[in-house]
């Protein structure tokens, strides 16, 4: 019995898949004549904001995506970077907020599973991973199921999966009640000489599907990515997929075994819109067509639809171009694995992509115009409005060690030990450096000396007050990150999460973010090489804080100069290198201005990237010379909340100078270009002349050692209170 | 001293096994397929840690219905040392090899962290490099660590020394009964361990705690 194509194309089903009446006008245009229900779901399918880009694009040109280490920027399924010797790192970062809202622990785990396999359709062997997540207020009834099931999620597929969680972020604030977010970063190592893309080439030759069957799960996800969140959300749980970690771990081994046989032409895994965006990519950038038959799709459900086959979200999937010489041997190698392997179509030289079902043709379009005729808007937007400045003498005097207890017990700044303990993080035994420092370190495999650092930042509450500075903010912290660990920072991607693009408020934020991210990477030498857009995070018309998220690669040539945070040895000394006179003086948008003071005044801290570089490449020099014994950066909660995290890592105290001002501001000012180091008291001088002479500032302000930190007058407090308070938060909220 | 690694879909530290044994040993283990019914002629056998078979119907309940297992099973019987590490242990479990169970931690979450280890036997083939009551370092990384027996049983494998490592108190990551971590057969050859002993063997892992098992077992039947 067949199953019908023949739906009525009306308004309201125009409407109820994301498209606008100009944009079906457009369709209608391109193709001379009203679509079938089935090309109806491959439009919307393509022309949504979440695969086409369509609000983001004019903006994301303006980034600087290439320098001498790129060796592909934006627009494959990951960025790739040479790291020298034949090797590549190749990484990227998306967003999975609305399904990881609807059902959390699906949806991040699919988030995780959907990128790492898009580090290994290139040929990448995942060996990184990390997550940037942000909750709602932590009062606010759905914030303690929201974390539990995203963490459980992100643990459970990449756990299984078995790639070491190294590094990520987790913020609170109210403005995620209704929308919260979940950005996965995954990180792969290839050889420069076998990184696989997705452009097909060559015309009669056989496309194979692999990995898990179709099912009718995650039908139409991309098309609900891409609208804001209503009062009926809850009736999109079943546009949610669900993740299979077993089969991506025998997928992973599948893929590369087979792209070792030289059987492999062209490979695309299938992502958002699955088999329709997974066919449509390779055919359209190969300039060639494709012809499925999806009565040749492995399927787990029956009687599905050609228009559910060609939306299914169903995860762990790939497509392939295949030499057919080579046939017998891949399906053999999937076989082993247990997996489905199906030729399902070819190409062809006519550029149209003809989807065929039960022997009628439901599809017939042309392929490149899917693609590159999808709408394309240049929004209009308003400049966000400037805030005043804050004046730090209106703050009522408060006490330095009670305020850093408060700052350490608070919900953005508490340790996240509770979070990393359920991700493995040793897992392939190259892991240097875990969470609860600067950045994750994991040593290159089989080489001698090299290892990546990987870190991820954005300071939301920076970005909503001024998103330009805020957008800076963000690379430079991840540079920065990156750099306290020795790195050289070579590249990272961008995760541009945002509100409603139609309403030019949003829009304005997110022009001056990219704007700022944009001058960011080109003055600090730190290109884009792949990235993500997530829009449309709203609920009820309350949208989020404007939230790029930055995740960056360092390479270190030689782990054995490596810098951590923590204090090493007693009686060394406490530096404090690129900050004003008096250390600090920026209260605006601060950590302890909105814990202690709750307030959320001011300009965000100015970004100086001319500052950032120099004394980031100074300090970065210090370590690798191992003439600095410690490295931490300075940012939320300032100077005293990174001496702190050095206490409670090194497991032991420090006594800091009194500050030469106030010191508030010196303490909790969240100054940017910022690092703290410790050094041998005998290198002292050394260090000091070297800044001068790269006319940098410098401060010697204390001296490592015994049970206690003491800031400046304040009170000492003891390391196992510090820590007692960082510790405490995180799980007293999970009511662990 | 020759060594082979177990392969099943769904495991994942093998990769780190491979690794450890390499180093310890200065040789690179065989690695044998699960459908293998015959494992080459060797000292050891190890069992890596993972998600065989995803840890669907049960961990490891899968894996230990596979051919390669039986070929194990033999091997055990005639005395060839066996290492089962995570699920490896699991796996040794819902083979009949080793007695007991591991249920899901007391937590219900999956932990990974440095614990402490108490070596509780160091008169065993795997242990006689550490000393006796000797305190170490080590990960654990699991979901289902939570080792449980029957009392009768609990009382014959504590009586006769088959409890070779225990968590030291307060470091309990999982609930498990006397604080076990780590068990091995009547015969002393069949080894089964919660923590990854191999993610600590060198500098680069922070220390080299876990060493000294593999030394121990590779250097007696070397």
């Amino acid at each position: 019995m067949t199953i019908p194509n023949t739906i009525r194309i009306t308004e309201e089903l125009v409407a109820a898949h994301g498209l606008k009446p100009d944009e079906y006008q457009r369709i209608l245009d391109l193709i001379g004549r009203e679509p079938t229900f089935t090309e109806l779901g491959i439009f919307s399918a393509m022309w949504n904001e979440h695969c086409s880009y369509k609000s983001s694009k004019k903006w994301l040109r303006t980034l600087p995506t290439s320098g001498p280490r790129v060796i592909q920027g934006p627009g494959e399924n990951a960025g790739v970077v040479d790291i020298g010797d034949g090797q590549a790192v190749v990484f990227k970062m998306e967003s999975h907020n609305h399904p990881s809202y609807i059902e959390p622990y699906q949806g991040a785990a699919t988030g995780v599973g959907g990128i790492l396999r898009d580090v290994f359709t290139m040929g990448a062997r995942p060996i990184a991973a990390m997550n940037a997540l942000r909750f709602g207020a932590p009062e606010h009834e759905k914030t303690r199921h929201l974390v539990a099931g995203v963490v459980a999620g992100i643990g459970g597929y990449g756990n299984s999966f078995g790639v070491p969680t190294v590094g990520g972020e987790v913020n609170f604030d109210a403005r995620y009640n209704g929308n919260c977010l979940v950005n996965a970063f995954a990180a792969g190592l290839a050889r420069t000489d076998a990184i696989f893309y997705s452009k097909a080439e060559g015309v009669g030759l056989p496309v194979v599907y692999l990995g898990a069957k179709t099912g009718r799960d995650g039908v139409g996800g991309a098309t609900m990515a891409s609208a804001e969140f209503d009062a009926d959300i809850d009736e999109k749980r079943p546009t949610v997929q669900v993740g299979d970690p077993f089969t991506e771990k025998c997928l992973l081994e599948a893929c590369l075994e087979l792209m070792e046989t030289g059987a492999v032409i062209a490979i695309q895994d299938m992502g958002a819109a699955g088999l329709t965006c997974s066919a449509v990519e390779m055919g359209a950038k190969g300039n060639l067509g494709i012809e499925l038959d999806l009565d040749k799709v492995p399927v787990r459900e029956e009687r599905m639809t050609a228009y559910e086959m060609m939306l299914s979200e169903s995860q762990e999937r790939m497509l392939m171009v295949l030499r057919p010489e080579k046939e017998h041997q891949a399906e053999a190698i999937f076989r082993k694995w247990g997996l489905d392997f199906a030729i399902v179509g070819k190409t062809t030289d006519d550029r149209r992509f003809r989807v065929l079902h039960q022997g009628e043709e439901v599809a017939n379009l042309p392929i490149r115009e899917l693609g590159d005729e999808a709408p394309e808007y240049d929004r209009p937007w308003v400049a966000p409005e400037t805030r005043p400045a804050l004046d730090p003498a209106g703050l009522p005097p408060t006490d330095i060690a009670d305020a850093l207890l408060k700052l350490l017990d608070s919900p953005d700044l508490s340790s996240r030990r509770w979070v990393w303990e359920q991700y493995d993080t040793l897992i392939l035994g190259n892991s240097l450096q875990i969470p609860g420092g600067d950045a994750g370190v994991v040593r290159v495999e089989d080489h001698p000396t090299k290892a990546l650092a990987f870190s991820s930042d954005v300071t939301p509450r920076y970005c909503e007050a001024d998103p330009y500075e805020g957008g800076k903010q963000a690379v430079a912290e991840c540079w920065r990150n990156l750099t306290a660990t020795g790195a050289e920072p070579l590249a990272a991607t961008d995760n541009l999460n945002f509100g409603n693009p139609e309403r030019p408020d949003i829009m304005g934020q997110f022009v001056r973010a990219i704007e700022g991210v944009g001058e960011a990477c080109r003055v600090l030498g730190f290109p884009i090489v792949s990235g993500n857009v997530s829009l449309y995070n709203e609920t009820l018309g309350e949208p989020i804080p404007p939230t790029p998220t930055i995740a960056g690669v360092g390479l270190i040539p030689d782990w054995s100069y490596m810098a951590r945070i923590a204090f090493p040895e007693e009686g060394q000394a406490v530096l404090l290198a690129g900050a004003p006179e008096n250390w600090g003086e920026h209260l605006g948008q601060s950590a302890y201005l909105r814990e202690v003071h709750g307030k959320a005044e001011g300009t965000s801290p100015p970004v100086d990237l001319a500052h950032e570089k120099r004394v980031g490449d100074f300090v970065r020099g210090l370590i690798r010379a191992g003439k600095v014994t410690a490295a931490h950066d300075c940012s939320d909660g300032g100077l005293a909340v990174a001496l702190a995290e050095m206490s409670v890592a090194g497991g032991m105290g420090a006594h800091i100078d009194s500050p030469p001002g106030n010191p508030s501001t010196a303490f909790f000012g969240e100054d940017q270009g910022r690092y703290v180091l410790t050094c041998k008291v005998d290198d002292v001088d050394e260090l000091l002349d070297a800044a001068r002479a790269a006319d940098l500032s410098l401060f010697t302000i204390g001296t490592t050692g015994g049970s206690e930190l003491k800031l400046g007058d304040a009170r000492a407090i003891s390391v196992t209170e510090i820590e007692e308070a960082h510790e405490g938060w995180f799980p007293h909220f999970m009511q662990d | 001293m020759k060594s082979a690694v177990i392969q099943l879909p769904g495991l994942n530290r093998d990769r780190d096994m491979i690794a450890a044994l390499t180093k310890v040993s200065g040789r690179s283990p065989v690695t044998v397929w699960q459908t293998e019914t015959e494992i080459p002629d060797v000292d050891l056998i190890v069992l890596p840690g993972g998600f065989s078979y995803g840890d669907y119907l049960r961990c490891g309940a899968i894996a230990a219905r596979m051919p390669v297992m039986k070929a194990v099973a033999e091997k055990a019987a005639k005395g060839v040392m066996v290492i089962g590490v995570c699920n490896g242990f699991q796996i040794l479990l819902e083979s009949g090899l080793l007695p007991g169970a591991l249920m899901r931690n007391a937590s219900l979450k999956f932990v990974c962290r440095e614990v402490k280890l108490q070596v509780a036997n160091a008169n065993t083939a795997f242990t006689r490099s550490y000393a006796p009551g000797q305190i170490i370092r080590c990960p654990v990384a699991h979901h289902d660590g939570n080792y449980f027996t029957d009392s009768k049983t609990l009382e014959r494998i504590e009586g006769e020394g088959q409890v070779v490592f225990r968590y030291v108190e307060g470091t309990n990551p999982n609930g498990s009964i006397n604080d076990i971590a780590a068990i091995v057969n009547r015969g002393g050859n069949v080894l089964g361990i919660m923590p990854h002993p191999e993610n600590l063997i060198e500098s680069a892992h922070g220390g080299t705690d876990g060493r000294l098992l593999f030394e121990s077992v590779l250097g007696k039947a070397a």
